[in-house]
């Protein structure tokens, strides 16, 4: 259905959103019901501080550690955590001293939302998908992480379902602290690797 | 398809605007539009390649212009005007304006005829496809070399799913590819992984 008389201005964005909404109701989809429920998931369960509890778990257990980069899925589900059931893998990418992994979705904004949270607006900009597969490194030194040079970058396209998710390095500071104190440095951008900790 | 939506590589973009505290939705209605995706998903309405075929072809000036959620809700409402739920003149009459949506979908197509399975280690290429309807291939590896590193579960191939044609299931590899190949003296040093389906792919010597 190409675009009919382009020359009018589209209705105001807000006021499409609600005609698209009140067509649901229309329907009987109860859609501002399951508005309030989706709010919900979005402010309180789908939070980084889920894919944070799991970095914790795996700096402070190795067994789980080698299980989860095994097995994402399966070894955030003994933290009680799930994903979307078209997300039917999930892979956990081990930053090092010597490699440093870095993830996007160039053609959209796929994410691994129920454990990371859903992305931020930069992620989804045209800036960052166009450019962090060519220009990892400067783009990544311009967003503050300015990596030595013999550091390896592995920039990973979200072009499938599997997600993923980067398990950064432990600061050595943090040695001995418990999970739950660890659990609060660990950033949303460390797991999309834009940052180190 | 060749769509305005396949960024990765293009150049002339500028500054990524990064803040450490970034928001998901800058207004109420994002979040309701992305809550009416998950509501039309759980009922079966659409489905994931559907949806993401349904912004792809939208006027690539629109797609330009508009933030991540008006794509997000052009895709929805074309694909719930395609599907009946609604019409475009009930659309524009509740919006008070016009709504535009998307372009209309070319043919789907079905899983290559000979696929091949794939092991960590193996060299493989990304078939020279040009592909009209929905395909998760980013342009820039097209006709590249790689190497095999991991092999995905089976999923839906979204060139047939997104245009309701029948297909089996088939695993996606992740592909590493290095970035001077990919953009010979034009890119920072990388590997740049790719997690491509099986019909894309053929073994490379």
């Amino acid at each position: 259905m190409a675009d009919r008389h382009d020359e009018q201005a589209p209705a105001p964005v807000e006021k499409r959103a609600a005609a698209l909404e009140a067509a649901f109701e229309a329907r009987g989809m109860k859609a501002a019901d399951f508005i309030d429920d989706h709010a919900r998931l979005v402010t309180e369960e789908w939070v980084p501080r889920n894919g944070a509890r799991v970095v914790a778990r795996a700096w402070t257990d190795p067994a789980f550690r080698q299980r989860l980069l095994a097995n994402g899925r399966d070894a955030v589900a003994e933290l009680g955590l799930t994903l979307p059931p078209h997300h039917r893998h999930l892979v956990v990418l081990e930053n090092t001293e010597a490699v440093h992994n870095v993830i996007v979705c160039t053609q959209c904004s796929c994410t691994a939302y129920s454990i990371i949270g859903l992305p931020p607006d930069w992620y989804k900009d045209f800036e960052y998908r166009a450019r962090v597969v060519r220009e990892s490194r400067t783009v990544l030194r311009e967003m503050g992480l300015d990596l030595p040079a013999d550091t390896e970058i592995r920039v990973w396209d979200t072009s499938a379902d599997t997600r993923y998710m980067v398990l950064p390095q432990q600061p050595p500071r943090t040695r001995g602290w418990s999970e739950d104190q660890l659990a609060d440095i660990v950033t949303k951008d460390a797991m999309i690797g834009v940052a180190r900790l | 398809m060749d769509g305005m939506h396949d960024l990765g590589g293009r150049q002339g973009f500028g500054r990524v605007r990064h803040a450490r505290d970034a928001k998901v939705f800058h207004a109420p209605w994002e979040q309701r539009v992305n809550a009416l995706l998950a509501l039309a998903v759980r009922n079966g309405l659409v489905n994931m390649d559907e949806y993401r075929h349904a912004i792809e072809r939208m006027e690539p000036r629109h797609y330009l212009r508009a933030s991540y959620y008006e794509r997000s809700m052009t895709g929805l409402a074309t694909l719930c005007v395609e599907k009946g739920l609604v019409t475009r003149d009930e659309l524009d009459r509740l919006a008070g304006g016009r709504f535009p949506l998307s372009g209309e979908s070319a043919a789907g197509r079905p899983n290559a005829a000979r696929r091949q399975a794939f092991a960590p280690g193996h060299r493989v290429r990304v078939k020279n496809d040009f592909v009209a309807g929905h395909v998760r291939m980013p342009a820039y590896i097209r006709g590249k070399t790689g190497v095999v590193v991991s092999r995905s579960p089976l999923y839906p191939f979204p060139d047939a799913h997104a245009h309701g044609v029948a297909s089996e299931d088939e695993p996606t590899y992740d592909v590493r590819f290095r970035s001077e190949d990919l953009w010979p003296n034009g890119a920072d040093a990388a590997f740049v992984h790719v997690g491509v389906f099986e019909s894309y792919l053929e073994r490379s010597p």
